[in-house]
């Protein structure tokens, strides 16, 4: 069964003219990292947070979610509760926002520890120790007795994790976990996320706006586009035959870093701007965007996911865009 | 130095530093910068936080005040303070800037084409229909119109705003403008966007271009020379593509792994993360 | 066309209905309009001349001749209430105005010079925070007699302080915005951003503040005259009017003195409602 599972999920907010989410299907399952790939705006924070049933207020829903089999839309609080404090833990993009400032890490790591599980001092701060160790800090006992502000950013991502970890997770939601960060801290988060969570065996959702992390640190990569998924496939297939017209648009929008030689590939990128939540289209929300768009037909009904091979593409055009597609994504080979 | 060399070089920096005091500690923000760009020319300064790159961007453009070094402006020295109406202006017809955040650097009370209008009258347009002229032009160059300029900022999307903010940059006419990470807060679709309208703009007015990033993949697509700045420090200043190929400064090599792809070994850049820099040494962020 | 575009095409009349919020604040904001025009055409709005006291009639209550009753005097009551709303609303006008101003200019002065000259400021400022505005009222009518310039002049340098701590803080904060870097950049002076950019910026905000204190102004100024050392008798004046009931209210008759104090609680909380609404909303406006 799968640890994490979207069927048909839709959020809509009164005074908006599309849903924040539309009919979203995703699963993880355990020892799987998936990645959720979109722009600003697209939802895709709006879906991890919605396994912790934490849906925007005064929100219409529809569809499920289940964590490890335990619905959660329409869930009481006391299941809630069981999922946030045992199945699900998230990681957020900025550590610092995480963390009351005034208290020692060590009070932030034992804190659940003593209060739901009823630990004593003592028990709680080896167990904290040890995950901090987990998260690969040099000296857990002195930074137990440290404060936030004396961590570095990258640092302190690596308290929060061990804080998600407190719990003994079996799923974890990392939404933007090393956007606040450097290039090489980056690396250095992902490899921490990747070890535990091929030691522990954990479900991972990483919810992410470069396409490029996901692909480098992900089995398989949803791309999501104004509230709707708009493909899915395992990474390698995603990333050499991109179907939907906006995944291959984005792998044209960022410069290769190794190109040939002579002058740099001039790059395509997609024209206009991401869809607002006050903007809708009748059909594909990508088709204002799309160079494919086929007046009569993408501007009609939005497309749902079909298969195609390994992949799942909500295009119209998915059979025939394949090939003009690879003419319009002027990308070297990886 | 000769004349003719000189007059085709926009920008010569030498001996640049800065440092910081908190308490009685003392930072080097920057340390022995030096580099100089030509006409057209496009140098990345490449580092990550605190390699003292955005200090390096604020000494270009007179908010902050080295404490040693010099920076020539064609040929001119940038003067450490500025005293009256001509020297302001002459001042910031040597160097323009484009901020990180689309959203906080335009003013949210008026609308773009009075932003830029009250900058084409502050550097001597008096003619109001020459201004409104001049206007359109700096707009069309930037891919924007007649609706964007009668738009209030928040009016507009991301890529929009930092649109305008290079329009009104350009409307000052500079030698050179710096670009602080003025695409990393974009949508990777936009970011794409932005990065062509800079090497076109680059290729259309001769502008000498300073483009501050931690990202090397834009950098090697804007740039043809890349500086690498470390805790302060230059490690390594060559053409981007050989800096690329070849990397020779071990921390080069660490940023150039560090960026994702497939092959990406997240293990070992960490591991040679902490051979570069001992935890002990990683203070607060 | 999008809906963020609709923000142009606005007319003033949407752009008034947007700033209306809850009932309870247009209610505030309908008093003080309604108060302010009472202000304005108090000698043909009041029936009678409120100087005027009519011996014998002293203390009766409502009644056709007298709306509001008459006080000890027998002077009419509603029209001391209209008449005295002149001098109970200018006063405070005056002191925020003043106040408004002046530390508009210290706060700006402060926040864009910093270093050792904000530091000073800062000091100052406390120093003069440490006073009660009330007390150095009174101290100025001791030092300078009696009426409203003293209190008006003193109150103002009393006020002062908040508007000026207030600008520090927005315009530190505003400073910080590349924007205003980008107009320095682009060589506009220091004078101009400071003023014409950064101010209107911050503007709604201490806009909001002056509007709350104007009410608390108000109650200072009502308080000093009820001491007996603002306005002098026979000028009409809300706090004067309740020191002169003070004997009425002693003997079981305390409408005259009532009316009065309605009113200066009636404008305080208005003010302060309005005032926090709309800073509230311009504030949230700007992001």
């Amino acid at each position: 069964m799968a640890l994490l599972e979207y069927e048909n999920l839709s959020i809509a907010l009164p005074g908006t003219a599309r849903p924040v989410l539309d009919g979203i299907d995703l699963t993880v399952s355990a020892g799987e990292i998936v990645a959720l790939v979109g722009e600003s705006g697209s939802g895709k924070s709006v879906t991890a947070r919605s396994a912790l049933g934490l849906f925007p207020t005064g929100a219409d829903l529809d569809g499920q979610v289940r964590v490890d089999g335990t619905e959660v839309v329409g869930a009481d609080p006391a299941a809630l509760r069981s999922i946030r404090t045992g199945t699900a833990s998230m990681i957020f993009q900025d550590p610092r926002a995480g963390i009351n400032p005034v208290r020692r890490i060590g009070d932030f790591l034992t804190e659940s520890l003593r209060v739901s599980n009823g630990w004593d001092k003592g028990r709680a701060n080896a167990r904290a120790a040890e995950l901090l160790a987990a998260v690969g800090l040099p000296a857990p006992e002195r930074h137990l007795r440290q404060y936030p502000y004396e961590l570095s950013g990258g640092m302190l991502q690596r308290v929060m994790i061990a804080g998600a970890l407190t719990a003994g997770p079996r799923l974890l939601l990392c939404d933007e976990p090393t956007t606040a960060l450097d290039v090489s801290t980056q690396a250095e988060i992902m490899a921490i996320l990747g070890r535990l969570q091929r030691e522990r065996d954990l479900g991972m959702l990483l919810i992410t706006h470069d396409i490029e992390l996901a692909a480098a640190a992900c089995d398989r990569i949803y791309v999501m586009y104004a509230g709707r998924i708009v493909e899915t496939a395992p990474t390698a297939q995603l990333f050499e035959t991109p179907r939907h017209p906006y995944t291959a648009g984005l792998l044209g929008s960022s410069p290769p870093l190794q190109a040939p030689d002579g002058p740099p590939v001039r790059l395509t990128p997609i024209p206009g701007s991401p869809m607002g939540l006050l903007d809708s289209a009748p059909g594909c929300s990508f088709a204002a965007r799309c160079r494919l768009a086929r007046p009569g037909v993408c501007d009609r009904t939005a497309p749902r996911l079909e298969r195609h091979g390994e992949a799942l593409v909500a295009c119209h055009l998915a059979e025939e865009s394949l090939t003009s597609v690879d003419n319009t994504a002027t990308r070297e080979g990886s | 130095m000769t004349v003719e060399n000189s007059a085709r070089t926009l920008l010569r920096v030498s001996g640049l530093r800065k440092t910081y005091r908190t308490g009685k500690t003392e930072v080097v923000a920057v340390d022995g910068l030096s580099f100089s760009l030509q006409a057209g020319g496009a140098l990345g300064i490449v580092g990550e936080s605190g390699s003292g790159k955005t200090t390096t961007a604020r000494m270009l453009i007179g908010l902050e005040r080295p404490d040693a070094g010099q920076i020539l402006v064609q040929g001119e020295p940038l003067a450490p303070t500025v005293r009256g109406r001509a020297a302001r202006l002459a001042r910031a017809k040597a160097v323009q800037i484009v901020f990180q955040d689309p959203y906080l650097s335009l003013d949210a009370r008026i609308t773009i084409g009075a932003t830029i209008d009250g900058t084409l009258r502050l550097h001597g347009l008096a003619d109001p229909a020459t201004r409104a002229a001049r206007m359109r032009e700096l707009l069309a160059q930037v891919g924007l119109g007649e609706r964007e300029a009668a738009a209030l900022p928040r009016e507009l999307s991301g890529g929009q705003r930092q649109r305008a903010a290079i329009a009104r940059a350009l409307a000052v006419e500079p030698a050179v403008l710096v670009l602080d990470e003025a695409v990393s807060a974009l949508d990777v679709s936009v970011q794409a966007q932005v990065l062509n309208l800079l090497s076109d703009i680059r290729r259309d007015t001769g502008i000498g271009l300073v483009f501050v990033s931690h990202d090397l993949a834009v950098v090697r697509y804007v740039c043809d020379e890349a500086l690498v700045l470390y805790r302060g420090r230059t490690m390594e200043h060559r053409p981007v593509a050989e800096l690329l190929s070849d990397p020779g400064h071990p921390y080069t090599q660490l940023l150039l792994a560090s960026v994702p792809r497939p092959d990406w070994d997240p293990d070992s850049i960490s591991r040679r993360r902490r051979e570069l820099d001992p935890p002990a040494a990683e203070g607060a962020g | 066309m999008s809906a963020p575009m609709a923000g142009l095409t606005r007319g003033p009349a949407a752009r008034l209905r947007s700033l209306g919020g809850s009932r309870l604040e247009n209610l505030c904001l309908g008093l003080l309009v309604l108060f302010v025009l009472v202000a304005v055409f108090a000698p043909w709005l009041s029936p009678q001349d409120p100087t005027y006291g009519e011996l014998g009639t002293g203390l009766v209550g409502p009644s056709a001749d007298h709306w509001l009753g008459t006080d000890q005097g027998g002077h009419d009551t509603f029209s001391a209430l209209v008449e005295g709303s002149r001098t109970s609303l200018v006063g405070p006008l005056l002191v925020v105005l003043v106040s408004t101003v002046a530390g508009i200019a210290i706060g700006l002065f402060s926040a864009w010079r910093g270093g050792w000259a904000d530091t000073v400021i800062g000091r100052l400022l406390d120093v003069v925070f440490a006073f009660p505005a009330l007390l150095v009222a009174i101290l100025a009518v001791a030092v300078f007699g009696k009426g409203m310039t003293a209190p008006v002049i003193a109150m103002s340098v009393a006020y002062m302080p908040y508007t000026a701590r207030l600008v520090r803080g927005l315009a530190m904060q505003e400073q910080a915005r590349p924007y205003i870097a980008a107009y320095r950049v682009q060589g506009h002076s220091a004078l101009y951003v400071a003023v014409r950019r950064l101010l209107p910026n911050i503007g709604p905000t201490v806009l909001a503040q002056s509007t709350v204190n104007f009410g608390y102004a108000l109650l200072d100024l009502a308080a000093l005259s009820f001491l007996g050392l603002g306005v002098q008798a026979p000028t009409p004046d809300w706090g004067a009017m309740i020191n002169q009931s003070q004997a009425a209210v002693l003997r079981g008759q305390p409408l005259s003195a009532v009316v009065p104090a309605v009113a200066v609680v009636v404008v305080v909380v208005a003010f302060n409602i309005v005032g926090e609404n709309v800073g509230d909303r311009l504030a949230g406006r700007k992001t």
